[in-house]
């Protein structure tokens, strides 16, 4: 069973909120999934190299020439809320 | 006791390329709020990061100029964290494998030069700005979003927040000198973070590490750090620590003040960037950038001291910015003193412009004219003191110092018939100076050259003066 | 003639001998869908004063005699989450109900300028989280075949929208089977393509090293044409891949006598529906009787695919999903008085189950205490996998088995079962995490039901499966689906 006390932190830290009720029910999914997954730890992975690509191509590289962005209104078409071409929100930053 | 301080540094610098990291848009300074953006920089949903060939440039020619090793391969990594700045949730940044691991920069003290070991540099993206208003909201402008930066963390190799200064002279002196970054801290072009402890020596404890942000200026962060130093140090007499925690400096009540404490480090998540390759970065390459870079401040004060023959100290203070070592060297080839060149820029030159914080591109005369100037003393035409006096309006009109000295009439009295008839009118006011000199006391003979020196409003040749006046009263 | 029942390629033939204008290709479509979607419910958004303009455009080339592109007058669906400019695109999330794109992804844009018509936003499990199309915010899409079941997911209204002659094809995204599964459950044809090959800009990533756009159609050249199309390096991507474009329409009539067909053991082993297995014997025995070499070949890795595959992808996921703050663009809570408050109800507000059990889960497997354990070791098993494909292809030009375990299950059964559900992707997932391409196609009916069987290439070998794909279909013909629409 995934601890309690680490599912409040993970959910913490990925911004994802739920009831104490919701929890007692997610919890249990959440247990199944990892439990299912740890079938990994079966693998012998020792000197195996991690695959973060499929191919073996390397990164482009974009020249540096100045190209038009979006217009000002575009930018903020999809802004939630938005004063003086800014974005907007309450002031909850610190 | 004894205390030592330790100071790490972590610098980021915005580069000078034309567009972004991740995207063409322009790189310029300011603009209109969300006027320089587009999906990429805005972390629009879909949108894809493709890396600009400058940015890995510019990091490289960092790391040359700070003798680090460039790493041939490389990636690009996702640090995540939520704030409104920052578009993706994530920065794209480099975790384990930096551009440039290591390497050194070299500060001159006293006792001698001093390496202050770098840790890494590597390349990231900025975020954008916020400001907020009377009314209660937080307005946000993405201008800065994706603006190339890079991160330059140094070993905890400072020990006085004077080292830290020299660090950040340097530092910034070479960026400007390479050209990656205009390096404006007012602008935010270069922000400095700082870790600081003390560690008594005798019983080896620590303090804490602090951790300074939000200095706007190399003067805030010196006192910020002394600030820092102190309030640690009496902790540890208390037999008390610090916490670890974040502070910055109210430059008003000057003072450092808690931002937040800093329980543990934070949980990045950091993972590689599937969005963008493997960076392979060629030896040819980083040999060509190598050849493209100018003559750096080391190499360049090196060869001061052997051209002009000029101490060490001098070569240091002449070479701290491309500019000043440009004035310098363009100078020179007007005069043959370089000494005396380097006295006068490092003295009257060097003081008005740090009183006045002056940059010397500011300067209404050239190096010419300076060379002129100095040319109107070495000939006796003006006196050293006149000298100082002409560069002093030298820095208000621009003024030739041949036409200073003419307007003014400054032109040095050498003649002796002239310079006999003011030291004799001086001499029979003066009697009692005349027989404390006889008796023995040195110290009248300069009353009396003052005197001269005075009534010629600094003009009278003091050599001649001096000469003269022993010869008539011994 | 009926125009809605014609192949893609008859549309754009008919159209070319102007025999029908491009006008009456959408109208037809569109009265198409005005007769079913309000029980399909196979698009989130439907594009239709837009296709109408796109077909005039097209007639009026016609009637110029200027060249037109290769997807003249068709009528397409676009998975609802790639990006088009100016039309809405929701992802099937609450998050981005009302997100217009002020920009066009890459395939949009080869879509437009090949002369093709969009016709709209197709639905799609919530950020294409899913194997139902039941997450999607918008309601779930129903199976045409039976509109008790579902159409498969994530990419469920494109399959569901192709087969029920909406559109003539559509673009899917594949991040672990999203377009083949739901080709299965449809019985159409649906290519994920090779990993680089299609370009990803304007796609919103789920999990970015796994995701690629592929296509849906009703048979291997609807879906050739469309691929054919799409393909192609573009400096927008940088994962894509810069190479020489094969025609993939001319491919489709070469013989394939003497291919060697490779058939995982590890796979048939796998937990599976009986009759599936059935209709996917049938079919290897349809191979060798038109003269390819099958045999049996051993994957061992695979029984670890679909535990990598959910380590992989839920941990890119919840970085891919960061994104979503309310600040930008989509929803944002109403109330907060705190900036956590502001993250935290928007995103939970905004997120159904799926999505943040994924988000959840993906974030548990960076984390500081757990990433060793489940995502480092994951990406190195990742490579055994990868490395088993790299080795069975030396010897075989392709592989099979079924697309999916399951035939189309009833709506609602395995949504409160996220295991199950995940399951139905079993043999796909492994080719996602290997990068190469895939494609499923129907191989037969299960009391009327389609079966999908997967023919898996090496990377860039697409003209491979579908020329092994195309003769099975030349060769064998199904009958038995019930066509519920
Ligand atoms: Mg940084
Ligand atoms: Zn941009």
């Amino acid at each position: 069973m995934v601890s309690i006390d680490y599912i409040r932190y993970i959910s913490e830290i990925c911004k994802i909120k739920f009831t104490d009720d919701e929890l007692e029910d997610f919890i249990q999914q959440f247990t199944g999934i990892i439990e299912y997954v740890d079938k990994l730890k079966e693998v012998n992975t020792e000197g195996v190299v991690p695959t973060y690509f499929v191919n073996s191509n390397t990164q482009p590289l974009r020249e540096d020439v100045i190209r038009d962005g979006l217009s000002k209104e575009d930018v903020i078409r999809n802004a939630p809320e938005e004063e003086y071409g800014y974005f907007k929100l309450l002031n909850v930053m610190d | 006791m004894a205390y030592k301080t330790i100071i790490g540094l972590e610098i980021h610098v915005e580069l000078m390329t034309n567009t972004k990291i991740f995207c063409s848009c322009t790189n310029e300074f300011g603009g209109e709020a969300n006027t320089h953006c587009c999906p990429v920089c805005l972390g629009l949903p879909g949108a894809l990061p493709v890396l600009n060939k400058s940015v890995l440039e510019y990091g490289i020619k960092a790391g040359i100029a700070f003798n680090s090793k460039i790493a041939n391969r490389t990636k690009m990594d996702r640090k995540h964290y939520f704030y409104p700045d920052l578009v993706k949730g994530y920065q794209i940044s480099q975790d384990d494998i930096p551009l440039c691991s290591g390497g050194y920069v070299e500060i001159e003290l006293e006792e001698g030069t001093k390496k202050i070991g770098l840790t890494r540099i590597h390349i990231e993206e900025d975020t954008g700005k916020s400001i907020h208003t009377e009314e209660g909201d937080s307005l946000i402008d993405y201008n800065r979003a994706g603006v190339p930066l890079i991160e330059i963390v140094t070993e905890p190799d400072m020990n006085t927040p004077e080292e830290a200064r020299l660090f950040l002279e340097k530092l910034r002196s070479t960026l400007k000198y390479i050209e990656v970054s205009d390096c404006k801290m007012e602008e935010g072009s270069l922000r400095c973070d700082i870790n600081i402890n003390v560690v008594d020596t005798e019983t080896g404890e620590k303090t804490n590490i602090t951790e300074l942000k939000n200095l706007n200026s190399f003067s805030g962060a010196v006192k910020a750090m002394e600030y820092e130093e102190k309030r640690h140090i009496s902790l540890l007499e208390e037999g008390k620590n610090t916490q670890r925690e974040t502070r910055r400096w109210d430059e008003v009540k000057s003072e450092t003040i808690i931002m937040r404490e800093k329980g543990e480090v934070g949980d990045y998540r950091y993972a590689v960037d599937g969005d963008i390759l493997p960076i392979e970065i060629g030896d040819k390459w980083i040999e060509e950038i190598r050849d493209s870079l100018p003559e750096l401040p080391h190499a360049k004060k090196q060869r001061f001291i052997e051209e002009y023959d000029i101490p060490e100290y001098d070569a240091g203070v002449l070479t701290q910015s491309k500019e000043l070592a440009d004035f310098y060297e363009e100078t020179v080839k007007y005069t043959d003193d370089p000494k005396q060149v380097s006295n006068w820029i490092m003295g009257d030159v060097l003081r008005r412009i740090n009183d006045e914080e002056l940059q010397i591109e500011d300067l209404k005369f050239k190096p010419k004219d300076l060379a002129q100037l100095l040319e109107l003393i070495n000939q006796g035409k003006i006196s050293n003191n006149i000298g100082k006096k002409v560069l002093r309006t030298m820095f208000e009109t621009g003024d030739s110092p041949e036409k200073i000295v003419k307007d003014e009439g400054l032109i040095q009295i050498s003649d002796e018939g002239e310079l006999k008839k003011i030291i004799e009118k001086i001499l029979s006011e003066n009697e009692q100076s005349i027989i404390d000199y006889r008796n023995g006391k040195d110290r009248a003979l300069g009353y009396l050259v003052g005197q001269v020196m005075k009534t010629t409003r600094g003009k009278a040749n003091p050599q001649m003066v001096n000469q003269m006046i022993r010869d008539m009263i011994e | 003639m009926d125009i809605v029942e014609l192949t893609a390629i008859e549309m754009k033939e008919n159209l070319e001998k102007k025999r029908i204008s491009a006008r009456d290709i959408v109208e037809a479509h569109i009265d198409r869908i005005e007769k079913v979607e309000e029980e399909l419910n196979a698009f989130i958004t439907i594009s239709k004063e837009e296709a109408l303009k796109s077909a005039d455009r097209i007639d009026q080339k016609v009637r110029n005699g200027e060249k037109l592109g290769p997807l003249a007058g068709i009528p397409i669906g676009i998975k609802d989450n790639i990006v088009t400019k100016d039309i809405r695109t929701t992802c099937g999330s609450k998050m981005l109900e009302n997100f217009v794109p002020p920009y066009e992804s890459t395939v949009v844009e080869k879509i437009r300028k090949g002369d093709g018509i969009i016709l709209g936003k197709t639905n799609m499990d919530e950020f294409a989280m899913g194997s139902s199309t039941e997450t999607s915010y918008f309601g779930p899409t129903k199976n045409p075949i039976d509109s008790q079941r579902v159409p498969g997911g994530s990419s469920g209204g494109s399959a569901a929208a192709v087969k029920a002659r909406e559109v003539a094809i559509a673009l899917g995204s594949d991040t672990g089977g999203s377009i083949r599964q739901p080709a299965s459950f449809c019985g159409v044809v649906g290519i994920k393509p090779t990993y680089g090959l299609v370009s990803r800009y304007g796609l919103v990533s789920l999990a970015n090293t796994l995701d690629q756009i592929g296509v849906l159609g009703r048979n291997v050249i609807d879906a050739a044409l469309m691929l054919k199309a799409i393909v192609g390096y573009d400096e927008k991507d940088s994962t894509s891949i810069d190479m020489e474009l094969i025609d993939y329409i001319e491919v489709l009539s070469e013989n394939i006598k003497g291919i060697k067909i490779g058939v995982p053991k590890e796979y048939m082993d796998l937990e599976m529906d009986k009759r599936v297995k059935e209709q996917v014997f049938k079919a290897i025995k349809t191979f060798e009787d038109i003269g390819a070499i099958v045999e049996d070949i051993s994957l061992p890795q695979m029984e670890y695919g679909l535990a990598t595959y959910y380590i992989v992808s839920t941990a890119e996921i919840s970085s891919n999903m960061a994104r979503f703050d309310g600040i930008r663009y989509g929803y944002r809570a109403e109330n907060y008085e705190t900036l956590d408050e502001l993250y935290m109800n928007t995103r939970s507000e905004a997120f159904g189950e799926e999505v943040k059990r994924r988000i959840m889960v993906g974030t548990y497997s960076l984390s500081r205490d757990y990433s060793e354990q489940y995502y480092k070791k994951a990406v190195k098993v990742r490579t055994l996998i990868k490395e088993d494909f790299d080795k069975a292809f030396e010897k075989y030009d392709v592989i099979l088995s079924p697309t999916s375990p399951n035939l189309p299950f009833k709506l609602g059964e395995k949504l409160d079962d996220p295991l199950a559900m995940y399951k139905t992707d079993l043999f796909t997932v492994p080719v996602n995490l290997a990068g190469i391409c895939s494609i499923s196609v129907p191989c037969g009916y299960v009391e009327g039901l389609p079966v999908g069987l997967q023919i898996i290439g090496n990377r860039f070998e697409e003209s491979k499966i579908l020329k092994v794909a195309r003769a099975f279909e030349k060769h064998v013909s199904l009958g038995g689906e019930n066509i519920g629409l």
